[in-house]
């Protein structure tokens, strides 16, 4: 039989607030055990939530770039369950009335075809604390830093027939909110986590099939890896004459498997209802006109302007807009340059990106800002300097602080232009290979070459490489 | 001493007849002696009393810009986190629970100059109409001690009443302050939803519960008020808006102003003896040119059913942090996860408890919801509607605070539905979120009764008002056991 | 509405409360009380009214972003019954 695979997605975005979703507390990452959870985030009798401001935002920026419904009016409610790392006996979320409704995001897939991918809904919660199970005798310690740090819940609609098809959407969210910063999407701090909705259907069958729930999958390999090895073992099941359980997997990236969640398969009623202790959100237009005229291009619609208006190719437009940082640096660089786009973006995916990688620095981490880069496009650009030379230069750059001017006229390494200079250092160096010159002359003319490095030598790697291959091949031919 | 008011109190202590630490030694003294018998106090903080009432008067002696309630005694129901001190909530589950953190209202009284003995019983989470359900025992009415003190605010009602404190905390969630202010004879008030901040004050029912304060009189309870209300950050439902300065109108005469009394309150189910003093009370306040017509709130008689859906179902939420992880009681070597929580819950929380629990669980359960809960909020909206439309025609809303006065210890522990009756006049105004008062207005056998005034949103001060025109040409709220 | 005993045992698992087995059967009957008396809701067709959440009318208020708040750790893990190296301890959780 023909099987074919369907994948929705619950993306659990972290907003990069400073404080958290209901109370002051810092969200910062790392922090000693349970020194930033106040009372508030402990549960501690009496104590209550107040929302924080910038969390609506960031969800409303969120509807503006996928284009979603706002819920103009949402509702708090309680999901009620106990667990450890659940310090009130019940999640703030949201039910009925989620802040961000239906919304549609296209996908560009590998093959350039575009996949429309249906939101269902993002709505605004609080994360919970972390258990830790080593390092403690026969129990699990909790720590409730994270617990009260803001998510935003982003669900799709059952639309992915393929894990590539299911990377690539989570990859467009990833680059999205990142973009739109709300969300710093480091996905080893757990600021970003898939779970993935899995079912497999006879193809034709329109009806969906029991479908499993895959949780902590930490990077886009393991997604793609997890559903894999899940709609693989559904298949067999399912050949095999038996049925799928609907159930909660967790993904154990050493086995490369999942396995069923014994914790939580205990049918759950979570009796949601809406929060007491919080009132109705409302949104008033004026705000939401306010966030959008605050936002910043999107990177689709940055994409295509790279390509209309500077002439990138589909490619390199790609690339320079994959996300915000580097479409800002790119166009900051061409900018304070004055460079063609098209040499800008290839030293920066180039000779930028390939130092950056194998220091494993992010851009904004770069040693050479976009100042001082520009200084070195720049250079680049008006022939004061080869390309080979602008290497060496930058490996300068990123060890010390002289910007690229200061380099060039330190050590002499302006390229040389003038023709009369490079013809007399041509004319020195025919007159010392007399036997090559003969060779040359008599046809063998992959001596010019030769003859190139030789004279590049001579001028220590300055001499302009177009004006001496010009000169060089009217003075060879004699 | 005791026999003032805390208004006369405050006016004693600026002429100088007595200092703050006298002041308080008396109560302190009161209390020893009766408490052995009521029980109102769980704890009794002494000591930090009277150093703060030293410090009070020192401060007054030096002249320096003192608060409104400067260097008088009060006490906090023990349902309002104190900090450093034990805060229990009439529970075992925080028997030894010392917050780090005051509740809004706490400080604000102590910011006024508020001197706090001590915290008063309470049923365990302000789960009862009795104050039977306390951890810490029974606590009894000070007018009979073979009876109640009604619930939950029981404590802080019965040390009022009997003069070991002249003003205390409390709070309403359906009826909690005014029942057993009816009770113990004196007066309390719960205000409008929102007017007092939630913040430290154990939550029972997060959208019902309001505090509030008790005292012997209605200018007794403004003075607390006008410190308690007000705008809070802290507090998500807290309403941003000025208080009013409740002390500054009380002596407004109140011609004109027009009263419902709705048919409902007096059918059937109401005693006698309670109809017929509030007929005297209705023609006290005709006599100082009140009007009264009579009113429908056709939906009355929903109010207790709907109350006792919505109130559980939010205590069931809001008492799942008592789990034993992070303070409160902690069963002994739980062997797993499961055993911890389950024993710990068990074995921390008393049997009302538990019952309101389980129904609130079972409320907002799968396949139950529609029926219970959501039903419960619509006809909440219903008695809501009654009384908006009632508030069209009239200025307040009278009648009984309860169907009873005082009934005998362990007269209805073992029937939950006639305790929750108790509270058939008292609800509807937490439903909607309205303030009421409840003033002595006589006794039956000795034992007092309460009339209660309901009134419109944020009508604080003309209920106060009403009360206290009504307190200066009787006398029911003078009166004192014993 | 009638409640059973096993209801009364779900809903007390679902309410993490150990109920001892001689009191189900007082526990199921109490609790039929209180729906019974519920059930007086029932004459009114309410389907049409809105459910109200609320007793006010007002919408919620937004904090600003800001950090505000002191490492209280110590003073809150002292009166915590199981603590170690800063972490709450619970018996061993299996995921």
């Amino acid at each position: 039989m023909q099987w074919e695979t369907v994948i929705g997605l619950e993306i659990h975005a972290q907003l990069a607030t400073r404080s958290k979703i209901f109370s002051a507390s810092s969200t910062q990452y790392g922090a000693e055990p349970n020194s930033q959870a106040n009372a508030v985030d402990l549960g501690m009798p009496g104590v209550l939530p107040v929302l924080n401001r910038e969390a609506v935002h960031m969800a409303i920026k969120f509807a503006l770039a996928t284009k979603a419904e706002i819920g103009t009016r949402s509702v708090f409610a309680r999901k009620n369950y106990f667990y450890p790392d659940l310090p009130k006996g019940y999640q703030i979320s949201q039910m009925s009335l989620p802040i961000v409704g239906t919304g549609i995001v296209p996908v560009e897939l590998d093959d350039g075809e575009i996949k429309m991918v249906g939101l269902t809904r993002a709505h605004l919660e609080e994360d919970a604390g972390k258990s830790v199970h080593e390092n403690f005798h026969n129990a699990t310690g909790v720590d409730l830093n994270r617990a009260g740090t803001p998510l935003l819940e982003i669900v799709s609609e059952p639309d992915m027939r393929s894990a590539k098809e299911a990377v690539a959407y989570a990859r467009k969210i990833h680059t999205l909110v990142r973009y739109i910063e709300i969300c710093d999407g480091n996905m080893q701090e757990g600021s970003f986590r898939c779970d993935a909705n899995v079912s497999v259907r006879p193809v034709g069958q329109e009806e969906l099939g029991t479908r499993s729930e895959i949780k902590n999958v930490n990077s886009f390999r393991f997604l793609e890896r997890a559903i894999n090895f899940e709609v693989e073992r559904q298949i067999d099941i399912l050949e095999d004459g038996g049925t799928v359980v609907q159930e909660t997997r967790l993904y154990d990236a050493d086995k490369d498997e999942t396995r069923s969640m014994r914790s939580k398969e205990e049918a759950n009623d979570y009796r949601y209802f809406p929060d007491p202790d919080l009132l109705p959100v409302q949104i008033e237009d004026e705000l939401i006109e306010s966030l959008r005229a605050s936002m910043p291009e999107l990177p689709d619609a940055r994409r295509k302007r790279f390509i209309s208006e500077y002439e990138l190719s589909e490619y390199d437009a790609g690339v320079m807009t994959a996300d915000r940082a580097t479409a800002d640096y790119f166009e900051t660089v061409i900018d304070k340059s004055g460079a063609s786009p098209k040499l800008a973006c290839s030293w920066i995916s180039g000779e930028l990106f390939s130092r950056l990688n194998k220091e494993s620095l992010e851009l904004g981490e770069s040693p050479v800002d976009t100042e001082r880069f520009s200084g070195l496009v720049a250079r680049i650009h008006d022939n004061t300097i080869s390309g080979k030379i602008g290497k060496e230069i930058l490996d300068k750059m990123w060890s010390g602080n002289d910007n690229a001017d200061t380099i060039i006229d330190n050590e002499g390494l302006r390229q040389i232009s003038d023709s009369s200079e490079i013809e007399s250092m041509i004319d020195e160096v025919i007159a010392a290979n007399p036997d090559q010159l003969a060779e040359y002359r008599s046809g063998k003319e992959k001596l010019l070459s030769y003859f190139v490095g030789q004279v590049m030598k001579a001028s220590r790697g300055k001499a302009n490489p177009g004006e001496l291959n010009k000169l060089l091949q009217e003075k060879l031919k004699g | 001493m005791h026999k003032l008011t805390l208004a006369a109190m405050q006016r004693s202590l600026e002429s100088g007849e007595f200092s703050s630490v006298e002041l308080c030694q008396h109560f302190l003294d009161r209390t020893e002696l009766q408490n052995k018998t009521l029980n109102a106090f769980v704890s009794i903080t002494a000591e930090q009393a009277l150093a703060e009432a030293a410090a009070a008067d020192k401060k007054r002696a030096a002249g320096e810009s003192l608060g409104s309630l400067h260097g008088l005694p009060i006490a906090h129901k023990d349902i309002f986190c104190t900090d450093g001190v034990r805060t229990t909530c009439g529970s075992k589950m925080l028997e030894n629970f010392i917050p780090p953190y005051n509740a809004t209202v706490v400080d604000k009284l102590k910011t006024a100059g508020a001197i706090s003995l001590g915290k008063t019983n309470m049923d365990e989470f302000a789960m009862g109409s009795s104050n039977e359900n306390s951890f810490f025992g029974a606590v009894l009415n000070p007018w009979d001690t073979t009876r109640v003190p009604g619930g939950s605010s029981g404590g802080s009602a019965a040390a009022v009443g009997g003069r070991l404190v002249p003003a205390c905390t409390g709070t309403d969630t359906g009826g909690s302050i005014r029942q057993p202010a009816a009770f113990c004879g004196i007066t309390g008030i719960k205000p409008t939803y929102g007017r007092v901040s939630r913040y430290g004050m154990i939550a029972f029912a997060s959208s019902l519960d309001q505090g509030g304060p008790l005292a012997a009189t209605a200018e007794d309870c403004a003075m607390l008020l006008n410190e308690m209300a007000g705008f809070d950050p802290r507090d998500s439902t807290s309403i941003d808006r000025p208080a009013d300065d409740y002390r500054a109108n009380l002596n407004q005469p109140i011609k004109g102003l027009k009263i419902g009394l709705p048919k409902q309150y007096f059918e059937a189910g109401l005693d006698e003896s309670i109809a017929s003093l509030l007929q005297l009370a209705i023609k006290e306040l005709e006599k100082l040119g009140a009007e009264f017509v009579e009113i429908e709130l056709k939906n009355q008689h929903l109010a207790v059913p709907a109350y006792y859906i919505v109130a559980p179902a939010e205590c069931s939420s809001n008492l799942a942090r008592f789990d034993g992880v992070r303070y409160g009681h902690r069963c002994d070597d739980p062997k797993d996860l499961e055993d911890l929580y389950k024993r710990s819950r068990a074995e921390g929380f008393g049997r009302e408890v538990k019952r309101r629990i389980l129904v609130g669980t079972y409320a907002l359960s799968a396949g139950y919801y529609d029926a219970y809960y959501l039903k419960a909020q619509k006809i909440r909206n219903l008695i809501s509607q009654d009384f908006s439309q009632a508030f069209e025609s009239v200025d307040f809303i009278l009648g009984p605070t309860t169907p009873s006065p005082a009934f005998k210890v362990a007269e209805k522990v073992s029937d939950p539905v006639a305790m929750y009756l108790n509270d058939i006049y008292t609800i509807p105004a937490n439903l909607a979120g309205l303030p009421g008062v409840s003033v002595p207005c006589g006794d039956v056998a000795g034992l007092p009764v309460g009339m209660q005034l309901v009134g419109n949103y944020f009508d604080e001060a003309r209920l106060l008002n009403v009360a206290h025109q009504y307190q200066t040409v009787t006398d029911w709220h003078t009166r004192i056991p014993g | 509405m009638a409640v059973d005993n096993k209801v009364v045992e779900q809903v007390a698992h679902l309410a993490r409360l150990q109920i001892s087995a001689d009191s189900v059967a007082n526990y199921a009957a109490e609790m039929s009380g209180v729906l019974e008396l519920a059930a007086q809701m029932d004459e009114v067709d309410t389907s049409s009214i809105e459910p109200m959440a609320h007793p006010t009318h007002a919408v919620q208020r937004l904090r600003d972003d800001v950090v505000d708040e002191v490492d209280k750790r110590e003073a809150f893990q002292k009166i915590a019954p199981s603590v170690e190296n800063g972490y709450y301890l619970v018996p061993t959780v299996i995921e």
